[in-house]
């Protein structure tokens, strides 16, 4: 039987503000335990929370950047649930009146297509705290510093249909939350967190089969395999004849499986009720378009105007404009350059490659834009060849420097004297008797390939400093000269 | 509607609430009579009545983002039974 995935995404991201959702303490990261948690977020007896304006803030910012309806009016409910990191006994989120209504996004598919994936609604509301069952004589221990920090939910409609799709649409919400600034978009930290629901159905069948929710996922190549793994146990589980259960199944990286994580007895039974201590959100037309009106250029506007403005390839802003951070240093690179196209290939190429390697963000490159940009403006006037361009780099990226200073300090300058570079071709002519006879006896088509060889000798000769263009006229001009 | 000894029961454990086996039926009996008040509000035609959520006619009322709790750690964890390393202990709990 052939099978259809449906999957829909919940992403938690946790907003950049300084302070709680509902208390005044800071939410800054790597604090000792429990040195950010007051007495809201520990829920002593007598305090009661009072709205951050800038989650609410963050949240309708979001809510402009995909296409929503914004909610005038939103109000907080309380989900009531049992777990020591939550020290309340419930959540505060937001159920029927959320901040963010539906919208959408579009994703762009590796056939270069685009698929709209609608997004049900995003809610604000409070994370929880850490527990910590490393053994404290067998009782677990409570840091509640993350107690209290604004997150926005943001739900997918069931709109995917591939681990591709889904992973193309959480990188496209990473892009959008970390281009607006709301969310350091850090997986592996916990920053942005994202839950699959997944379900598999007959191709062909209109309702929806029973689905499993897949946490423990913390980067976008875990979303693919987490899915492909979930969906592959479905349909074996249905083609053996069972049944697949409504259960969280959590996601183990290191053996690539999924395995049930809880069974809840009375499962989901949150009895939401409206937050008695919190009133109705109410704001205005004239609050949304002030927020409208500060957005950044978002990643979809970004990608167009790169392939407008710069002329690049689809593929080439589309990855560009994927990271804010790495579009800034882009155009940066441009600006000083003045070759968008050379500045793309840098960026995406020799750069990214080594900050692969070195597990660097591009906020963190030991080479700044300014630098990248002035190497390459060296290349484009001709004082260095591509090839020495990146042994400038390499010093550029070890040791720092300008690219002028380098090449002055190393003597890399490109060699353009012709006298300079014909007595080299000369050389190599002279010690190279049998491929010239080769040559020499060569069909006259056949001669243009076979440059390739005395091109490498003599570059190899010049240290990769002779201007290739010249090199190539004189070569050809002295071997058509020996065949007379 | 009226409530039986399962529900008294589910609900008890849902608040984490211990309690007397003996007490159940009375339990039943007064939650019973609270929600038949409920039956009878919800035979109250109120088709156009918006919804409340708050019986305050107010909005709320929203805090500047800036740090204003300093860290109290010592202070708040004077009354916990148990803290280790700047952590609350409780007693294990993994699902």
């Amino acid at each position: 039987m052939e099978w259809e995935t449906v999957i829909g995404l919940e992403i938690h991201a946790q907003l950049s503000t300084n302070t709680k959702i509902f208390s005044g303490a800071s939410t800054a990261f790597g604090a000792e335990p429990n040195t950010q948690a007051c007495a809201v977020d520990l829920a002593l007896p007598g305090t009661l929370p009072v709205f951050n304006e800038n989650a609410l803030r963050m949240a309708v910012m979001f809510g402009l950047a995909v296409n929503a309806e914004i909610g005038k009016r939103s109000v907080f409910d309380r989900k009531n649930y049992f777990y020591p990191d939550l020290p309340k006994g419930y959540q505060t989120t937001q159920l029927a009146e959320p901040i963010v209504g539906p919208g959408y996004i579009d994703i762009e598919l590796d056939d270069g297509t685009t698929r709209r994936v609608r997004i049900h609604h995003a809610h604000l509301e409070e994370d929880a705290g850490k527990s910590l069952h490393e053994d404290f004589h067998g009782m677990s221990g409570i840091d509640l510093n993350r107690a209290g920090t604004p997150l926005v939910e943001i739900v997918s409609e069931p709109d995917m249909r591939t681990a591709k799709e889904a992973s193309a649409y959480a990188r496209k919400i990473h892009a959008i939350i970390t281009t607006l600034g709301i969310c350091d978009g850090n997986m592996a930290e916990g920053s942005m967190r994202c839950d699959c629901n997944v379900s598999v159905r007959p191709k062909g069948q209109e309702a929806l089969g029973t689905r499993t929710e897949l946490k423990n996922i913390n980067s976008f190549r875990f979303i693919e395999r987490a899915i492909e793994t979930e969906v592959a146990r479905q349909i074996d589980l249905i083609e053996d004849g069972g049944r697949v259960i409504q259960e969280t199944r959590l996601y183990d990286p290191e053996r690539n499986e999924t395995r049930s994580m809880r069974s809840k007895e009375e499962a989901n039974d949150y009895r939401y009720f409206p937050c008695p201590d919190l009133l109705p959100v109410i704001i205005d037309d004239t609050y949304i378009e002030q927020i409208r009106a500060e957005l950044p250029e978002l990643p979809d506007a970004r990608k167009a105007r790169f392939v407008s403005e710069f002329g690049l390839s689809e593929y080439d802003a589309a990855v560009l404009s994927a990271y804010h951070a790495q579009a800034d240093y882009f155009e940066q690179v441009t600006r000083v350059a003045g070759d968008a196209k050379q500045a793309a290939n840098w960026v995406m190429g020799e750069l990214a490659k080594n900050l692969n390697q070195k597990d660097l963000d591009i906020k963190e490159s030991p080479v700044s834009a300014d630098q990248l940009g002035g190497l390459i403006a060296r290349i484009k006037d001709d004082t260095i060849t591509g090839k020495i361009a990146k042994q400038v780099f390499e010093i550029m990226w070890a040791e720092g420097g300008s690219a002028d200073e380098i090449i002055e300090a190393k003597g890399l300058r490109q060699v353009t004297d012709t006298g300079a570079i014909e007595a080299i071709v000369d050389q190599v002519i002279t010690e190279c008797t049998t491929q010239v006879d080769q040559y020499k006896a060569a069909e006259p088509d056949k001669r243009g390939k076979m440059l390739g060889f005395f091109m490498g000798q003599i570059m190899k000769a010049s240290q990769g400093k002779a201007n290739p263009g010249q090199v190539q006229g004189l070569l050809k001009q002295k071997l058509d000269a020996l065949c007379d | 509607m009226s409530l039986d000894r399962s529900d008294v029961e589910r609900i008890a454990h849902l608040a984490r609430l211990q309690i007397n086996d003996q007490d159940i039926p009375a339990y039943a009996e007064n939650l019973s009579s609270i929600l038949h008040l409920f039956d009878q509000m919800q035979s109250i035609d109120t088709t156009g009545v918006e919804p409340l959520a708050h019986p305050l006619d107010a909005v709320q009322r929203l805090r500047a983002d800036v740090v204003t709790e300093s860290n109290q750690r010592e202070l708040l964890q004077r009354n916990a039974p148990a803290t280790e390393n700047g952590l609350f202990l409780v007693p294990k709990v993994i699902e």
